[in-house]
């Protein structure tokens, strides 16, 4: 794999998979895929319909467990912790499908999630959202996904753009190192969809992002590095500009004699 | 940034309301207010406890039982045998029915974990059969289909014997479930009762945000277990006996329907269920005593079709 940069000191990879296999019967879904997410990265992951996008990020969330190879979370082996542990060291997701509280406002979702972070969740004599420090947080985070002005509305009175912003606001809210986003647009309607771009272009800096995604606008927008996934293994990764010259993408992953071309920066 | 309103938002929110002050003083003062019902009162809160036991798992984390009773039952005869083999004070025989219970609950934990809604429902039936069974054939313990006799309770506190009318029964009662309600009320306002809130709405996702699922249901288990243990308990102790029918189906099938009544995932519910199914039930039974059960059937089918929220819009000013 290519290193994202060219200076002398090799950058440490914050989430990186080594030789990952990962085998349903006799169907390799995972076959030895290497993958380096840097610090601050954000790094595309894209790939066809049955590419095993789904299965990659299920073994790095710890929903399946790896028939080989291993994954290390800033420098640490999590290839066989549980997945909430993983999310406590710092992988986060969001789902490709809403994933949300549906019973619960955006600021109760938030304040809650926030006070779980910091360690506040087994606590039953205090009061939820008691904390100082964890409002001036959820009210930050409010302003940020653009829900403040639906924070008191149960989550499934939402419109879909704004359940879309709280599914992302709510890995957020987890304080994430390495943050894996499924899919945020899938499905937004056009009207919710630039508020939508524009959150998820202003996500932390510090956040390293990898982003799973069909829609290609985004995706050359949005990365700085990228890897394609073809039939369960990585075909070539590097720098955007690359991918898109490259002409085994063209043929496998846009289709033989594609005629669209790939989009322009 | 406006911090102060939000802060202002949540105290408010889980401020007590006046309507609960209300309920406070009614309950505190139902011994004395309906003094020639005691037992009725006594049997009321007794029923809203193992009510509100439950909707701890079911309304507040989502883990339906259809063999809540298996608690229950557990915590009547361990108050009882504790009383009558080591010692009868009721307070100290509480707090051992509430630890077994909790241990029971603990072990069982392991069996609600996995599989699905169905498996659970099997499952906790089983336990409570189970439990029925065990009292049953053990009989030089728990007296067997006779029940457990000869139950002699101390006095509360030292000073207050139980008499034949039930008021002390039903000021004890009481007080010990207003007390229980205080602490469960502060729990369910809490992070760990938001975690179960969570949890029960959606657990993929809940794990998604590092919530340790397995552990929190756990944790809940124990707790209404615990309860349900402190409601049979009391049972067993204000009426000085124990019968086989405190581990019945029938327990835990009617505590449901309570919740079904009440409305679950709110604390109240319970306790509105147990006194709406148990009013119902005492006037009925009087009126028509073979076909009483008709008309809780007619009324619970009304209240599914026709919607608890639309029943009670009125009161509630309109909002749904």
């Amino acid at each position: 794999m290519t290193t994202p940069t060219h200076t002398n000191v090799l950058p440490k990879a914050v989430l990186s998979a080594r030789a990952l296999c990962k085998s349903f019967g006799g169907i390799m879904a995972t076959q030895s895929v290497d993958l380096d997410i840097f610090s601050g990265d954000r790094h595309a992951l894209i790939g066809p319909n049955g590419a095993g996008k789904t299965t990659l990020i299920n073994l790095l969330t710890g929903v399946l467990t790896p028939s080989s190879g291993k994954i290390e979370l800033l420098g640490q082996d999590i290839s066989n912790l549980a997945p909430h542990l993983r999310v406590q060291r710092g992988l986060v997701r969001t789902f490709q499908i809403n994933q949300l509280f549906m019973s619960m406002t955006p600021f109760e979702t938030l304040t809650f999630v926030v006070s779980k972070q910091r360690g506040l969740s087994s606590k039953w004599w205090s009061r939820l959202g008691q904390d100082k420090g964890v409002l001036e947080r959820v009210q930050q985070l409010l302003e940020q996904f653009r829900l403040s002005d639906v924070a008191h509305q149960k989550a499934k009175y939402l419109s879909y753009g704004k359940q879309r912003l709280l599914e992302i606001a709510i890995a957020l809210a987890c304080e994430p190192k390495v943050l894996l986003l499924d899919e945020p647009v899938a499905g937004v309607p056009a009207g919710e969809r630039d508020e939508l771009l524009a959150t998820v272009d202003q996500l932390p800096s510090d956040v390293s992002i990898l982003l799973i995604e069909h829609d290609m606008d985004l995706v050359f927008s949005f990365a700085k590095q990228m890897t394609v996934l073809v039939n369960g293994g990585v075909l070539c990764s590097g720098e955007p500009k690359a991918i898109a010259k490259d002409e085994r993408v063209k043929e496998v992953y846009l289709g033989h004699g594609a005629v669209r071309g790939v989009p322009h920066e | 940034m406006n911090s102060p309103w939000t802060v202002f938002d949540v105290m408010a929110h889980h401020k007590m309301k006046w309507w609960e002050y209300l309920g406070v003083a009614i309950a505190l003062l139902s011994p004395w207010l309906f003094s020639s019902h005691a037992m009725m009162v006594n049997e009321i809160a007794i029923t809203a406890l193992f009510a509100v036991a439950l909707d701890l798992i079911l309304g507040y984390s989502g883990v339906v039982s259809l063999g809540h009773a298996a608690f229950f039952g557990w915590g009547a005869y361990s108050a009882g045998l504790f009383a009558k083999h080591f010692n009868n004070d009721p307070l100290v025989g509480l707090v051992f029915s509430v630890v077994s219970s909790g241990l029971l609950g603990f072990l069982c934990s392991f069996t609600i974990l996995r599989g699905s809604d169905l498996t659970r429902l099997m499952v906790t039936l089983g336990v409570s059969l189970i439990g029925f069974e065990l009292a049953n054939r053990l009989s030089d313990l728990t007296g067997g289909a006779d029940g457990l006799q000869g139950v002699l309770m101390g006095p509360v506190l030292g000073s207050f014997e139980f008499d034949l009318t039930g008021q002390v029964a039903s000021i004890y009662s009481v007080s010990v479930v207003l007390l229980v309600m205080v602490l469960l009320r502060r729990l369910v306002h809490s992070p760990f009762g938001t975690t179960l809130m969570v949890i029960r709405d959606n657990r993929l996702r809940a794990m998604a945000i590092g919530i340790s699922v397995s552990k929190s249901l756990m944790v809940v288990y124990c707790v209404s277990a615990a309860v349900a243990g402190l409601a049979g308990a009391l049972l067993a102790q204000t009426t000085g006996f124990a019968s086989l029918d405190v581990f019945s189906f029938e327990r835990s099938a009617d505590v449901m329907l309570m919740l079904v009544i009440g409305g679950v995932g709110w604390l109240y519910g319970g306790v509105i269920g147990a006194i709406v199914f148990k009013l119902i039930q005492d006037q009925l039974s009087s009126l028509t005593p073979q076909y009483w059960m008709f008309w809780i059937g007619l009324l619970l089918v009304i209240l599914v079709l026709v919607g608890r929220e639309r029943l009670l819009a009125p009161f509630k000013g309109g909002k749904p």
